[in-house]
């Protein structure tokens, strides 16, 4: 209770006097939070635009239309079941056939020349698959779509825009007269770039893929997941129901708190030095990556399971053991299935973080050129972040869209986990 | 005026030298012995000196008690004066406490539980525990149920085990409520059915021993009522111990009142005779309400 005198303000004038103030910090403070968030996102709308704009030109190749004629004697087969002479046949020679046949004004050495590398030296694998398919079509007149080469290709994409004058060095008024006539006839045209998916690397733009890639990446996680998942559960079960309470046991929570922290390259040079050096396992191959990739998440797997352990009420935990279940009945029966939503969680934030790991698996070899797609996890293989650093490397334009068309793959990939392991997350809480 | 405030001073310290006097019993605790009657003739649960100590806090001190067969014993006293710490040394729970120490006898029906080579997981199965708060699992009611039978062993098929779970159900008064609905959460019950729930999973392992920490206390008093009813028909079958906060309650449901105060066992007695005439003047006071 205050008295009204003369100048002296009542409390309720002095709250007044000083509500304004608030307020506007209030709106600051706000202003502040949504300031962040919009920064954040920003900086996301930029990544985006960036990648987007650069790699969306790979998902579409330039493809040109000849008519061929698959001669036997040309392409020097006899017995068209037999899988070696269709393998060393010259389907090239066919193409350039065709080639020559459609633009017969291309005279002397150095037109034909340029004329033939209008297609990609890969264009035959084209017929030979469809030749390998269908064993009948030997002898026959086909029209088919072939890949071009990527000067070409680069060509075709830049030439509405402002780029195609430094590139037109590369062309000569000749090809560039072939391929405006190609366009007119349509018979060439932009198409969905199936190679992307199918084919491993290689050395030309055109028959570069990411399948190589991705089929090491997949091994590696798959590797990874089945080591890292059941080693990390078993560990954090241990730590967490097992474990005295000794100096020993704050030991290993102190260096598996570090190890989480250690960067990953360090992993590297452990698996070079332990599974390549003294165990004399092959470089390169996802066995040894996954293996790397293991140490790596096991630390987040150990500590994310082992929050979700210690959220288990433990009434439940006294209900299971007051019916006489003994401390393994209690952790398979109880704690475990309650646990498991946020196991998996972490878990896949882990496996997401392992995806796009370079460096470690740098250190172990997987930076080499491999061409073959990887059919198991002894093969040599390569994995998707480790080639696009590769392709970053190529100042090649065609490589350049391929090298953002590849992290964008990849930014697909991350994002699904993620946003797998946040609905994992929503679906399966629990209110008790 | 004066008058009446002279009366409330006199009273005041009328009171004041009667808590001294309180005060003076309670610091002299540790040498009281307890009065009435501890043991029985056919115990099935024998206690003997049990001294329970937290770190280096003693809890529990220089405990001796007998509860017999079919009998209910109810456990009253102050808050934290050991009751539930005691009724958890009968099954062992207090295994699962690291800083726990317990020394001195218990034997069920003459073997002592706390024997190095005693498993404990036997020794739960005969001697049952409901907790204060309902805890059933997040399982289906048929499986809540079903889940101590089924970890002993105590039924080869189905058909078995639904024989089981029904008896219990009835035995703990749930199954008209339930028995359309068996395959839904165990925690879609209400509270009352819940604690329910809990004592029929406790039954189904078919133990001789029921213990029973402050079963009622979270629940409506209709709930509880049911739950007092129950415990009546049970104690025809099984020997029940239950803590409780109720004087009331303990009237109502036991045959024997032990009166616990500070970690020492006061006084133990035929329950209408706690009641109405205790013999020990802690006793009196609590059940007085002179402090609680």
């Amino acid at each position: 209770m205050q008295k009204s005198t003369g100048n002296k303000l009542s409390t309720i004038d002095l709250v007044n006097k000083n509500l304004k103030k608030r307020y506007r910090a209030e709106k600051r403070f706000r202003a502040y939070g949504i300031g962040a968030i919009l920064f954040g996102l920003a900086c996301l709308v930029v990544l985006f635009t960036d990648i987007i704009g650069k790699g969306h030109t790979a998902f579409l190749q330039t493809y040109i239309y000849v008519e061929v004629n698959l001669d036997a004697q040309q392409l020097d087969i006899t017995d068209s079941t037999d899988p070696r002479q269709l393998a060393m046949a010259d389907y090239q020679g066919v193409i350039k056939s065709a080639l020559r046949k459609k633009f017969p004004d291309a005279q002397g050495r150095r037109d034909k020349r340029d004329l033939y590398s209008l297609v990609s030296n890969g264009a035959g694998y084209t017929l030979r698959s469809m030749l390998e398919d269908d064993p009948g079509l030997l002898d026959t007149n086909i029209g088919v779509w072939v890949l071009a080469d990527d000067d070409i290709d680069t060509y075709l994409k830049s030439r509405n825009s402002e780029d195609v004058k430094a590139f037109i060095e590369r062309m000569n008024p000749k090809k560039i007269a072939w391929v405006e006539s190609l366009l007119a006839d349509e018979h060439m045209e932009l198409q969905f770039n199936r190679t992307f998916f199918t084919n491993g690397d290689s050395r030309e733009p055109e028959q570069a893929g990411i399948a190589g890639a991705m089929a090491g990446s997949l091994f590696t996680l798959l590797v990874t997941i089945a080591l890292s998942f059941p080693i990390g559960i078993a560990a954090a079960v241990y730590l967490e129901e097992y474990a005295p309470t000794n100096r020993f046991t704050d030991f290993i929570e102190v260096n598996i708190n570090n190890l989480a922290a250690v960067p990953s390259i360090i992993f590297g040079l452990l698996g070079l030095a332990v599974f390549i050096g003294f165990f004399g396992m092959h470089r390169s191959i996802p066995l040894v990556g996954g293996l790397v990739l293991t140490l790596m998440t096991l630390p987040t797997i150990i500590i994310s399971s082992r929050a979700a352990i210690k959220s288990v009420p433990p009434s439940i935990k006294d209900a299971a053991l007051g019916l006489g279940a003994s401390k393994m009945q209690v952790i398979i029966h109880h704690v475990l299935p309650l646990a498991m939503p946020g196991m998996l969680t972490g878990a896949i934030i882990g496996f997401a973080q392992a995806l796009g790991e370079t460096a470690p698996l740098l250190m172990i070899g997987m930076v080499a050129f491999i061409v073959d797609i990887p059919g198991g996890t002894s093969d040599p293989a390569t994995v998707l972040p480790v080639q696009i650093f590769l392709w970053s490397d190529n100042p090649e334009r065609a490589f350049v869209e391929r090298t953002s068309a590849a992290i964008m793959v990849l930014l697909a990939f991350l994002i699904t986990m993620n946003t797998l392991a946040i609905w994992l997350r929503k679906r399966l809480e629990r209110r008790w | 005026m004066e008058a009446v405030m002279k009366k409330t001073m006199t009273e005041n310290s009328q009171k004041s030298a009667e808590t001294e006097k309180m005060t003076d019993i309670a610091q002299d605790i540790s040498k009281q012995k307890t009065v009435g009657k501890p043991f029985s003739d056919n115990a099935k649960m024998s206690m003997r000196n049990v001294n329970v100590f937290y770190a280096d806090k003693q809890a529990i001190q220089d405990i001796s008690l007998d509860i017999g067969k079919n009998e209910v014993v109810a456990m009253i006293g102050p808050s934290g004066c050991g009751k539930s710490t005691f009724l958890r040394c009968l099954n062992r729970m207090n295994d699962t406490i690291e800083s726990c120490k317990i020394s001195g006898e218990i034997t069920l029906e003459g073997d002592n539980i706390y024997h190095p080579k005693q498993d404990v997981v036997p020794l739960r199965a005969r001697v049952g525990i409901v907790f204060q708060k309902p805890n059933p699992f997040p399982k289906t009611i048929y499986e809540n149920v079903a889940y101590g039978p089924k970890i002993h062993g105590l039924a080869t098929r189905r058909a078995e085990l639904d024989e089981i779970v029904e008896t219990s159900l009835r035995k703990a008064s749930l199954w008209e409520e339930v028995k359309d609905r068996l395959f839904s959460p165990g925690t879609g019950l209400s509270g009352g059915q819940q604690q329910r729930l809990c004592i029929a999973r406790t039954i189904a392992v078919s133990p001789e021993v029921i213990l029973m920490d402050e079963p009622c206390s979270a629940l409506d008093p209709i709930a509880t009522a049911k739950i007092e009813e129950l415990m009546a028909e049970l104690s025809q079958n099984y020997t029940i111990a239950i803590v409780t906060h109720s004087m009331q309650q303990a009237a109502r449901v036991s045959h024997r009142t032990a009166y616990f105060h500070m970690g020492k066992l006061i006084e133990v007695n035929d329950t209408k005779k706690l009641f109405t005439n205790p013999e020990h003047d802690l006793t009196e006071a609590y059940i007085t309400g002179r402090f609680g």
